[in-house]
């Protein structure tokens, strides 16, 4: 068990430690979502009030953490290393849950920025808001990292990641959008909860067979 | 290998099923007296929509199967189960839009939970056939297939959750469509035709199957005496 | 004909011409494995009428 949850830690500071060098992917997800809120406020016309806004919101979390997700192979295909790591003496399922991690960090170093410039911009948050974004963010995180090497091992990768996250991505947006807005956020924040164990419970067992070859 | 039951019986006993269930649904069943005439198409609506849930639940089962026992034959299985899942999902959807035209007037509603449930998982396993295609042939493909499979039937009571709780606040005008209080004639039509349409379904699964075998021999086939 | 007798025909009609639509598929594809196997039968044949004539 120490032995496995070292292998992920080692495997989401490599992640990290990439990033920070680089630093290609977390600067673009930033952008995007400084510029999608932008684009949305142009959007929605003058008297839509604060409920669509928080709709795009979650709009927005989606798809920059797309963005984040279509790259989140690209450091393990261009050195070659994913074959390397798969024949390594890990549990595979260490490989999905340091990128998982990984891409976890990345999307809430994202949030940092999306959630004030939102609340700047369009309407305040409360707690049970942030508690669906966390939860969001997980269930994101865990179904991305699976789906994002399913498409990795495609031809058309850019394309075919967007395709199968979205309908995989439905019943989250639904739970983060009642978070936020419902008079009952307790049960849609339940809801969140559940989709994340089942998700991430399912893409931790799956994993091993979406990348062997 | 388990004998399988005889195509040509199977395919014989939907036809007389299928006649059966004209005859019951047309001048035994009596008409509803809420909706009229256009409850009738309750019949066939409802057994494509849960043929359409078993195929892919096959589907699912066969990736099952396939990630845990390696089995050659699983990756066509559960192919041809999504295949027919999401020719009958399609078909759910139409069903339910002439449906829902001849109720309330409209083609489409999101207040009906079972009608959005399809749209998104007829979104997801078109994206299964995207996937499998842009994956060059081989085990790789198979599992990865097999793994998406899997994750539709996760999806399923997810997102109809998600859509039930959905309902709540993000759409208010609901239609309601009294479930008809079936009499022992209405259950009996239905369960003829819910028969008749399962056993169609399972044909046209063997059929496919058969057919996608037939490819796959052919091409090993011509590979050794091209050589 | 009433509009709903029009729906409940329309619904009806549709299954039979989706099914309808999936036999024709099929029937291209059987007659495409009919062609595929006549080749390869062709090819077959060729090869054992010219084994004896090989070492």
């Amino acid at each position: 068990m120490i032995g496995y949850l070292g292998d992920v830690a080692a495997l989401a500071r490599k992640d990290l430690r990439l990033e920070l060098r680089a630093r290609d992917t977390l600067p673009a997800m930033l952008l995007f979502v400084l510029a999608t809120l932008v684009v949305f406020h142009f959007a929605l016309p003058a008297d839509a009030g604060d409920d669509p806004a928080y709709g795009l919101l979650w709009v927005a979390l989606v798809f920059t953490s797309l963005l984040g997700l279509a790259r989140a192979w690209v450091p393990e295909r261009e050195a070659g290393a994913l074959d390397g790591l798969v024949l390594a003496p890990i549990d595979r399922s260490a490989i999905w849950l340091g990128k998982t991690i990984a891409s976890l960090a990345f999307l809430a170093a994202a949030e940092v920025v999306a959630i004030p410039a939102f609340v700047l911009f369009f309407a305040p948050l409360d707690a049970h808001a942030l508690a669906g974004v966390v939860l969001a963010s997980v269930g994101i995180c865990a179904v991305g990292s699976l789906v994002s090497a399913m498409a990795a091992a495609s031809r058309g990768r850019e394309v075919l990641l967007p395709l199968i996250f979205l309908p995989l991505a439905i019943p989250i947006v639904v739970g983060g959008v009642g978070a936020t807005i419902s008079e009952e956020p307790g049960k849609f924040l339940a809801f969140l909860g559940l989709y994340d164990a089942v998700f991430a419970i399912l893409s931790w067992a799956a994993f091993e067979y979406v990348v062997t070859e | 290998m388990t004998k399988k039951p005889s195509l040509t019986v199977l395919a014989s006993l939907a036809a007389a099923l299928a006649a059966l269930a004209v005859a019951l649904i047309f001048f035994v069943a009596p008409e509803d007296a809420d909706q009229g005439l256009s409850q009738k198409i309750f019949y066939v609506h409802v057994p494509i929509a849960l043929t359409a849930y078993a195929c892919f639940g096959l589907a699912a089962w066969k990736a099952f199967r396939l990630l845990t026992t390696r089995g050659e034959r699983y990756d066509l299985e559960s192919y041809s189960g999504v295949h027919q899942g999401t020719i009958f999902g399609a078909l759910t959807l139409v069903t339910g839009s002439i449906w829902a035209k001849a109720s309330w007037g409209v083609w489409w509603t999101w207040s009906s939970n079972q009608l959005v449930l399809f749209l998104v998982l007829f979104l997801f396993y078109c994206a299964y056939f995207m996937l499998r295609y842009s994956i060059e042939q081989g085990p790789r493909r198979e599992r990865i297939s097999a793994v998406y499979a899997l994750f539709g039937v996760a999806l399923v009571p997810v997102s109809f959750l998600a859509i039930r709780l959905a309902s709540d606040f993000i759409h208010p005008t609901v239609f309601t469509r009294d479930g008809p209080q079936m009499t022992g004639k209405m259950f009996t039509a239905f369960c003829v035709s819910w028969a008749a349409i399962t056993l169609l379904a399972y044909v046209m699964y063997r059929v496919e199957l058969a057919g996608k075998r037939t490819d796959a021999n052919l091409r090993e086939l011509r590979e050794a005496l091209v050589s | 004909m009433s509009s709903s007798e029009k729906y409940v025909a329309a619904a009806y009609g549709v299954f039979l011409v989706f099914v309808l639509f999936w036999v024709v598929i099929i029937a291209a594809k059987l007659s495409r494995l009919e062609r595929e196997t006549g080749e390869l039968a062709r090819l077959a044949r060729a090869r054992v009428a010219g084994e004896p004539s090989d070492g």
